[in-house]
């Protein structure tokens, strides 16, 4: 098993670590790095909760190999509170009682904070929302809160 | 000042929301060695030869253990035992020997210094079983029964030979299972002393688990600690007994190591417990006027290879709960329980309420065609009323009696049917269809929550003033921290901000029960409420020492115990604690220090929560589709704790429910290959297959069996999901009879399409004989 030693920013910190090349980049965010933020659910890509922003671009972290990650910038959900200070996005997660055992969380959170970045200027409807949401799994919720949450963050970002 | 019934902030969200949350696949130990389960690809054989050679050469590679090597070969018991059943025939060994008996079943488990070694190993693991045929229907002649029980009164035998009216159907339940977002996952961590262990990644019955685990080890119990971490979920599956629960602490213990074990999704999906799947012909026998004269349901359930720790209580709730809120004078519910060659059958939210409920609002749906009545009319005269209540069944569940205790069921069935008329849904299931024909479902039901016999709760406040709860529940999502804080603030008169909460750790919390069946706000609720109370009495009692002042004169608010009239003596929680310190002057000779109290709150019966489901549904008759475009829960809780986390948990479980109904299914091959071990197979649902829910949330019953007056809200979301969905999609597609099986995939809704053809096509574009009755009842 060859490995490779890699550098990358995770949430603004800088890292370099050598890896197996078959390493999942969700394994090297959690037990090389120790980002434990960012969940397994599937490890096959359809649940999303370990999705993160590689370069601003979200991906599923157990679909991506850690050397992919190489020179990359990658953020995590460690990344969105300032300090103790929770962003607007998980705070309209609490407010809107947007989860529940919070496993998912993680990765709606990096779903949506993804979008609003690239998006934040246009209106979002609830429909849209939906379908946006609708790319991750979230077992306990039924999505409503989830949903509200999400628009809720974006009409507040227009303002 | 109370705080019982505000929609606080969960306690919970700010370390779930910063990824600061601990599941079980966060904990690490120095030294720790990972575990792999190889599993059986066969469904039923005899194992021949388990080459294990190759896979200990490899490496990375620690160990590799069959069950040649453990102690003796250990099964798991029963933790829900109904008397009068023998089990111990089907219990599951923790590793097969010399019989398989479901793909998945573990045969040995490889462990090395890492987790894609360990990986990589088991799959060198050479596995030669001599295959037999697999036993995948239930139904089969003979069946494999391991036990059958039957629960009923009356004759119903001479009330149908009477009856103007005899309705029956068949209705077969779909095999879907809990399938919380978090895998299991399990860290046992070696101590300093022999048979030392801390574990990490136990939930829901702890102390159970510990004493079991204990006892399998041959070792004292409290020399085990399972620590209280956050559960990805739990639904009834997580946290159960399950064979890795003995495999990883022995082989931590054997191996002097700390060893971790982390499923995979796969191995999730065929090992943790399944659920529901049942078979049912149910029938009841009406008067002229739709009165029920008796019911009576024959159910078949495929239990899987192994009875598991539920034991028979999944098939025993079944019949017990079946008539549900009706007057039925005469019932028998028989069911016969089926080893199979599948994955062994265990709880899963509302077991046996989703099923029995989904049997029995159906029949009554089809009997309201049948009789020309209103469904809603067929409901209002059959319905329990307020003054029948409390009403007791002649019937035993979970060892208790079933004692119906309190609420108002026509009541909540006309204000639900009035709330529907009010949001549209009648005229939204009257129009017509985008992509299908609509259709409107309603159903009723009685949940049970508050289940004994006991929970303890400890409550002790710290010098800074922090309250400190440790309750035998567990954390699984539910927002277990956020309710127990609310409750012993209101009690203690402190900020909830200012209560902490431990779940489920069993050294801080050594006497819990558990969490599950929807008991935790009630029992363990008013445990905390007793101890918290205790509490304000002791601060009272060592206030009036160190103020000098008369207890009669004090008053305890905000956090304070001042004295009525001089608010300047006062003396806040913390100086209290301080004031009851060792080696304070204000202790007397011989009295125990600490600000802090022990309750144990004991239940005798359960609570009886009850709800009404209704759906629109359109169904598009070319692909199979089934959309749920609206959907309301009417749902009497007694009193809500914090009404947002009850909304919570009851739209939840309509998004599973829906999932159950619609969309997830275990299904096999005819070799008993399982065919969903993905979430490509597997089919949650997502926000595209989960409406917006409307949530009617009643307190107008306030349970007479706990000092709160609460029941439980866990369940009372999923229980009449498949009922209502499959009344709406029975109504869309005007079919005279059942819609025969959940879930209601494509395939079969087309087949129920093409059963109809003829009538349909030259029919209305929405509605068969029932459309627009159920919601057109008056009641409005």
């Amino acid at each position: 098993m060859s490995t490779h030693t890699i550098s990358l920013r995770v949430n603004g910190q800088e890292h370099q670590l050598t890896v197996e090349d078959r390493r999942t980049l969700a394994d090297m965010l959690r037990h090389d790095l120790g980002y434990t933020g960012t969940h397994l659910g599937c490890e096959h890509g359809i649940c999303g909760a370990c999705t993160v922003l590689l370069d601003g671009q979200p991906v599923r972290a157990c679909l991506v190999f850690g050397v992919q990650a190489d020179r990359a910038e990658v953020r995590t959900v460690e990344g969105l509170a300032d300090g103790e200070q929770l962003s607007d996005l998980q705070q309209a997660f609490s407010d809107h009682h947007a989860l529940q055992c919070g496993f998912c969380t993680p990765g709606f959170l990096m779903l949506a904070e993804a979008y609003l970045a690239e998006n934040g200027t246009e209106a979002l409807t609830e429909e849209q929302a939906r379908e946006l949401v609708a790319s991750n799994l979230c077992r306990c919720t039924g999505y409503q809160g989830i949903v509200e949450a999400i628009v809720a963050t974006a009409r507040a970002r227009r303002k | 000042m109370t705080v019982i019934g505000a929609r606080l902030p969960r306690a919970e969200d700010p370390r779930l929301l910063r990824g600061r949350g601990r599941f079980g696949d966060d904990f690490s130990a120095p030294g720790q060695l990972w575990a792999r389960v190889v599993r059986s690809p066969a469904a039923h054989g005899e194992v021949r030869e388990l080459d294990v050679a190759a896979a200990r050469a490899a490496p990375g590679i620690v160990a590799v253990v069959t069950a040649d090597d453990l102690p003796r070969n250990p099964v798991i018991p029963v933790r829900l035992a109904i008397a009068g059943t023998d089990l111990s025939r089907f219990l599951q060994p923790v590793l097969a020997r010399d019989t398989v008996r479901y793909v998945g079943e573990p045969l040995a488990v490889v462990i090395g210094d890492d987790p894609y070694a360990c990986e990589d190993a088991a799959e060198l693991v050479g596995i030669d079983i001599a295959a037999r045929p697999a036993v995948l229907d239930a139904r089969q002649d003979p069946p494999r029964v391991a036990a059958e029980l039957t629960r009923g009164y009356g004759d119903p035998g001479a009330a149908f030979a009477a009856a103007a009216h005899v309705v029956e159907i068949e209705l077969a339940i779909g095999r879907h299972s809990g399938v919380p977002l978090e895998p299991r996952c399990l860290l046992a961590v070696p101590g300093r002393e022999p048979g030392e262990l801390a574990i990490f990644g136990m939930t829901k019955v702890p102390v159970w688990n510990r004493d079991l685990l204990a006892g399998l080890l041959g070792v004292d119990e409290t020399l085990i600690r399972v620590h209280a971490i956050d559960a990805g979920g739990g639904f009834g599956v997580r946290g159960e007994f399950y064979p890795e629960d003995f495999l990883i602490p022995w082989l931590a213990i054997r191996l002097g190591s700390p060893v971790k074990w982390a499923e995979d999704r796969a191995e999730h999906l065929m090992a943790v417990n399944h659920s529901r799947q049942q078979y049912h012909r149910i029938a009841a026998a009406f008067d002229a006027s739709g009165r029920i004269l008796a019911l009576t349901d024959d159910i078949i359930q495929d239990n899987g290879a192994y009875c598991r720790t539920h034991g028979v209580a999944v098939p025993e709730l079944t019949v017990a709960m079946l008539p549900g809120p009706y007057r039925v004078p005469a019932y028998r519910g028989r069911v016969r329980v089926v080893l199979t060659n599948k994955t062994p059958c265990g709880t899963y939210r509302a077991p046996g309420r989703f099923e029995g409920t989904a049997a029995r609002e159906h029949l009554l749906d089809v009997a309201a065609t049948r009789l020309g009545l209103d469904p809603v009319a067929l409901r209002e005269r059959n319905l329990l009323t307020r003054s029948e209540l409390p009403h007791e069944r002649p019937i035993s569940t979970l060892g208790t009696d079933m004692i119906l205790d309190t609420g108002d069921y026509p009541a909540l069935l006309v204000a639900a049917v009035g709330q529907a008329v009010r949001l549209g849904y009648r005229d939204l299931a009257a129009g017509p269809g985008r992509r299908g024909r609509r259709g409107f479902g309603l159903a009723m039901f009685v949940e049970k929550s508050g289940l004994g016999p006991q929970e303890t709760a400890d409550v002790t406040v710290s010098r800074s003033g922090a309250v400190h709860v440790y309750s035998g529940g567990t954390s699984l999502g539910q927002g277990i921290e956020t309710v127990l804080a609310q409750i012993a603030a209101d009690a203690l008169g402190a900020d909830p901000r200012a209560v902490r909460v431990t779940a489920g750790d069993t050294t801080a919390q050594p006497f819990g029960a558990g969490s599950w069946a929807s008991r935790s706000t009630v029992v363990g609720g008013s445990a905390v409420h007793q101890a918290a109370l205790a509490v304000r009495r002791r601060a009272i009692e060592l206030a009036a020492r160190v103020l000098e002042a008369a207890e009669e004169d004090l008053d305890l608010a905000g956090g304070t115990v001042s004295v009525r009239g001089d608010p300047a003596a006062s003396l806040t929680l913390g100086d209290l604690a301080r004031a009851a310190a060792p080696a304070s002057g204000y202790l007397r000779d011989g009295e125990p220090a600490g600000l802090s109290a022990r309750r144990r709150f004991e239940v005798s019966h359960m609570t009886y929560p009850y709800g009404v489901h209704a759906a629109v549904v359109e169904v598009d008759t070319g692909t199979g589709r089934v959309r749920v475009l609206r959907y309301l829960v009417a749902y009497e809780v007694g009193r809500a704790i914090n009404p947002m986390l009850v909304e919570g948990q009851l739209r939840g479980g309509v998004a599973q429910g829906i999932g159950g109904t619609l969309l997830e299914e275990f299904r096999y091959d005819e070799d008993g290959q399982p065919q969903a071990v993905t979430f490509i197979e597997y089919r949650l649902p997502t926000a595209a297959e989960i409406p917006p829910v409307d949530v009617l949330l009643c307190q107008d019953a306030p349970s007479p069996g706990n000092p709160l007056g609460v029941m439980g809200a866990g369940e009372g979301g999923i229980s009449a999901v498949g009922a209502a969905v499959a009344n709406a999609v029975r109504d869309a597609l005007g079919l005279p009879g059942s819609v025969g099986q959940l879930p209601l995939t494509p395939a079969r809704v087309c087949a129920l399409a093409g059963s109809i053809a003829g009538p349909v096509s030259g029919g209305p574009v929405s509605g068969g004989p029932v459309s627009g009755g159920p919601v057109s009842g008056g009641t409005a």
